[in-house]
């Protein structure tokens, strides 16, 4: 019987109502009396040298408040980088500068040269038009190899070159793996692309700034899923406001998947104006605007290489990535390619010899930073493919080299500096199959055959790192930040409580889930908690949301101050019932006497805290709120198997999903319905890198998918109905909940299982096709079939 | 500028407006009725959904001064007078078919749409009509399993949500 309430129920979401009605209340829909609007004049070349910016004529156009330039940010700070990655020979990367609006140059098609604030967002827009821009074009840097040859153009000129650092890891290792590959029985060897996405939440980011000159203080609203972050970095490093006067709001946000964890040019720009101007300044981005500067994501292009024994163990990995940076570093970019990626390469397998090399880029595009696994997927794809073409290889059963190499035995140390405290691969592969009918696929690829029809069966699997994170570990690693997370347990006189978190939700549903891991250790009714989140002016300083960190980070947070608050009522209640405090006992909401029927309700013991008549104020406080800062002593690690089957038309190339399977285990589950939710939205994504989606640039830095006419988002028809299981669970050991997290991993396990299922359907119709890169678009599979 | 009046979820409204500003700039701006999103700016994403004179229309694409003298219903006017949701929202709420809410009031109204002029639509018809709504947090399942259902059809035998 499923449990109604508490952790383990899937309640309905309350957060529901209010979008379902219309009522929600994202940064868009609000309004500051007075406020003036700003609209950014981008450059529509990749890379020029800026002669002037003539704002003469765009000064006098109706409603123009003020127009601002690079210039008027000279005294300003740059956009900073949270992360310094070091590099082989122990040298900081390259860092360039990120000025707010352009500065002498500009760097990529999006780069915001001025900013013209009007009364209207029309006037802003009209008078934007009238500013004489003299740009002297340069020759653009695209292509990540060719911006590695000497004599490149430079995009930051006042860099070495335009390799923001070559990283090796683990560097002592790279001998012992060369060694290893000499006395291989067999190497497979795959090149590929990761090819570059963007992110493309519904809501594309808007920024409303405002000031009070009455008490100095700076209010920033904004789409935004860490708004401590945002106060943290636009406070400290760009605009030099302290943290308290400054206030940064994320009301509903319409979704993030990575790209709004950023600290981006606007935010700091609405701030900035509304400071010079007194007067609120509001920018919303269109959705032209989002895809060239919104912070894209993945553009690895790697070549990975299998060592195995003669008996099909795997001895050793190497690997090559060129990772693009875009035209500057975005605030978490440098540890996407190294250590949210070259830390996951050792996968579900005891693989004992590991070297990762990563060379990131700098070219005339769009920044690149972390988007839904960020890192992840782009180590998982490589691995699971390349395994997958040694099984082609070797004639062996991709499942079966996979089961003879997974690590069983936990805790694991893999070569490449994490430790897996738990996992049981072979069960989520045991339930995958369980739910695929593996055995019915021939009958299937027949039925296929008899339309014309070809189908292929994809498996894999994947590794994650989660619950992100240790922050003495990040810190060592290169963080510029602690990777903790906050929550204040609040109960009021009347018992109801008030849970402000630092984590954000953006569509996870946090105000239905977290209640009910407070409901189930009170156990009063999840309707008498509430969730407050996404203000720093009344929330405890928290890191927010990404990395499918808020349950196992932000959570743990909740549990620990609750675990304070139970401590203190015991206190409390032992005083009103003349007992021993170590006799209390907590159940159902009501604090009783071991032993014996005398008891007192949650709701009398909470008004005597606020109502400390008889009360031991000797001892403790009056009041019952407590706040605590939780920090992860590891990662977690979600894993699992996935499936994937297509259908594809040979006259085409179109490929259809027609059966999608992902068996994860994810620890303990709060609420599995949230939780499937969460599989089936990164599955989509998934298929959506795998089949549609792809950001491309022409030669001139040109971005030529700059719409949704242009970039293909998967749609209602692209996908099928989901089998996701996630019944197998190995609770995570080292967090109060055991829980893995589960928000990336259907990014992450879903694009090796598209392209391995196409792989499979063309080399059982005999078409010699090891390989073709991501999105698999009929064009694409058609040249594959036919080359 | 240009006086326009229609009516709206019910209630006549009217506002002067630019020759140049859409409908869904009135609603929004004018009239306050914040449901309806701006996801795009091609026409393509579907989070302005609302209907006029009973067909579904995306808000981004008509202008104001088109609507005038129109009926046109949003998302704030689909619940029930007392607050209730109707059966569309409460199927997406039953089925989770929503998660970040921004691309909601379209698939809502859009769904209300399909299922008057179609009211027991098959799998492939809910997500061939869904053709110009995009959504990027639920990957569809649970969206096309709570308009199936609000259809009032057994939706027991899709995987479970």
């Amino acid at each position: 019987m499923p449990k109604d309430h508490g952790i383990g129920a899937s309640p309905k979401r309350r957060e529901d109502v209010r979008f379902l009605t219309g009522a929600g209340n994202y940064t868009d829909d609000i309004n500051i009396y007075g406020q003036a609007y700003v609209h950014f004049l981008r450059s529509d070349v990749a890379h020029g040298k800026i002669n002037s910016v003539d704002t003469s004529a765009a000064e006098g156009m109706p409603g123009v408040v003020r127009i601002f330039t690079g210039a008027d940010f000279e005294g300003v700070g740059g956009l900073p980088c949270g992360w310094q990655v070091t590099d082989r020979h122990g040298e900081p990367m390259q860092e360039p500068a990120h000025p707010v609006l352009a500065q002498g140059k500009v760097r990529h098609v999006g780069d915001p040269i001025a900013a013209v604030v009007a009364d209207t967002p029309e006037q802003a827009r009209d008078a934007a038009e009238a500013i004489e821009v003299d740009i002297e074009e340069l020759p653009a840097v695209v292509d990540m190899k060719a911006a590695l040859q000497d004599g490149a153009p430079k995009v930051h000129d006042d860099l070495k070159n335009n390799l923001c650092y070559d990283w090796g890891f683990v560097e002592e290792n790279k001998a012992a793996v060369e060694e290893a590959f000499g006395k291989a029985a067999h190497v497979t060897t795959l090149e590929l692309v990761n090819n570059r996405l963007i992110a493309n939440p519904m809501e594309p980011r808007v920024a409303v700034g405002d000031y009070s000159r009455a008490t100095d203080e700076s209010t920033l609203y904004t789409t935004s899923q860490n708004p401590h972050v945002i106060r943290l970095l636009m406070g400290a490093f760009v605009l030099g406001i302290p943290e308290h006067k400054l206030r940064v709001v994320a009301p509903d946000v319409g979704g993030g998947f990575g790209t709004k964890i950023f600290h981006y040019a606007e935010e700091a720009f609405c701030t900035f104006a509304a400071r010079q101007l007194a007067r609120p300044v509001k920018w919303t981005a269109s959705r032209s605007e989002a895809f060239m500067s919104d912070a894209h994501g993945r553009d690895h292009v790697t070549k990975i290489e299998l060592a195995l024994d003669a008996d099909n163990n795997f001895t050793a990995l190497r690997t090559e990535t060129y990772a693009n940076m875009g035209a500057y570093l975005s605030t978490f970019a440098p540890s996407v390619p190294t250590w949210l990626h070259g830390t996951l390469m050792a996968g579900n397998y005891k693989t004992p010899l590991i070297y990762v090399n990563v060379k990131a880029v700098f070219t005339n595009t769009v920044p690149v930073d972390a988007y839904r696994g960020a890192g992840r997927p782009e180590a998982t794809y490589q691995l699971e493919r390349v395994i997958d073409k040694a099984a082609r290889e070797l004639g062996v059963d991709p499942v079966e080299l996979r089961r003879q190499n997974f690590v069983t035995e936990f805790p694991y140390a893999t070569p490449v500096a994490v430790e897996y405290d738990t996992g049981d691969y072979n069960a989520t592969m045991d339930k995958l199959l369980e739910m695929i009918d593996r055995e019915g696929f021939d009958a299937r690829a027949e039925e296929s055959k008899k339309r014309g029809k070809l189908r292929g069966l994809g498996v894999n699997c994947y590794i994650e790192a989660c619950g992100i994170a240790p922050s003495n570990l990040v810190g060592q690693l290169g963080a510029r930040a602690g990777l903790y997370e906050s929550a204040t347990v609040r109960v009021n006189a009347t018992g109801s409580i008030s849970v402000m978190t630092g984590s954000h939700s953006h569509g996870q549903g946090h105000e239905t889930a977290f209640p009910q891991v407070i409901a189930e250790m009170l156990g009063i009714d999840e309707s008498m908690v509430d969730i407050v989140h996404g203000d720093t002016a009344n929330t405890p300083m928290g890191m927010g949301t990404y990395g499918s960190r808020s349950l196992a980070v932000g959570g743990s947070a909740m549990v620990r101050a609750t675990e304070k608050i139970i401590n203190k009522a015991k206190k409390i209640a032992a005083h009103l019932l003349e007992a021993s405090e170590a006799d209390i006992e907590l159940k159902d909401g009501a604090f009783s006497v071991a032993g014996t029927d005398k008891s007192v309700a949650w709701g009398d013991v909470t008004l005597a805290a606020y109502v400390p008549h008889n009360y031991p104020l000797e001892e403790i406080e009056p009041g019952l709120e407590e706040t605590a800062f939780y920090d992860p002593s590891n990662f977690t690690y979600p894993a699992g198997a996935y499936a994937c089957e297509v259908e594809l038309d040979p006259d085409t190339g179109r490929v259809t999903i027609e059966r999608f399977a992902a068996a994860d285990d994810f620890g303990n589950v709060v609420n599995p319905m949230i939780v499937t939710g969460q599989v089936h939205g990164g599955l989509a994504q998934g298929i959506g890198q795998a089949l549609l989606e792809g950001a491309a640039y022409d030669e001139n830095g040109q971005l030529l998918t700059g719409s949704y006419m242009d970039y293909a988002m998967p749609r209602a028809e692209d996908v099928p109905f989901f089998q996701v299981d996630h019944s197998c669970q190995t609770p995570c050991t080292h967090n109060p909940l055991g829980v893995k997290g589960c928000g990336e991993a259907g990014a992450i396990g879903s694009p090796p299982a598209v392209v391995n299922a196409v792989v499979d359907a063309l080399q059982r119709a005999g078409k010699d096709v090891t390989h073709i890169d991501m999105p698999l678009s009929p064009s694409r599979v058609w040249a594959a079939m036919n080359g | 500028m240009t006086k326009v009046t229609m009516t709206v979820n019910g209630k006549a409204a009217s506002g002067d407006v630019e020759g140049r500003t859409l409908l869904v700039q009135f609603l929004r701006e004018n009239l306050r009725l914040t449901g309806t999103h701006v996801g795009c700016d091609t026409s393509q994403c579907g989070a302005c959904v609302v209907h006029v004179n009973g067909k579904a229309v995306k808000a981004c694409t008509m202008l104001a001064a088109e609507a005038d003298g129109a009926e046109v219903v949003t998302i704030e006017g689909m619940a029930g007078a007392d607050g209730s949701l109707n059966t569309i929202q409460q199927a997406f709420q039953d089925h989770h078919g929503l998660q970040c809410g921004f691309c909601t009031p379209g698939m809502v109204m859009s769904a209300a749409a399909l299922l008057s002029e179609n009211p027991k639509p098959t799998e492939t018809e809910v997500r061939e009509y869904l053709e110009g709504n995009i959504c990027r947090c639920t990957g569809y399942h649970n969206i096309v399993k709570a308009i199936m259902a609000a259809s009032g059809q057994d939706v027991g035998v899709i995987a479970a949500e």
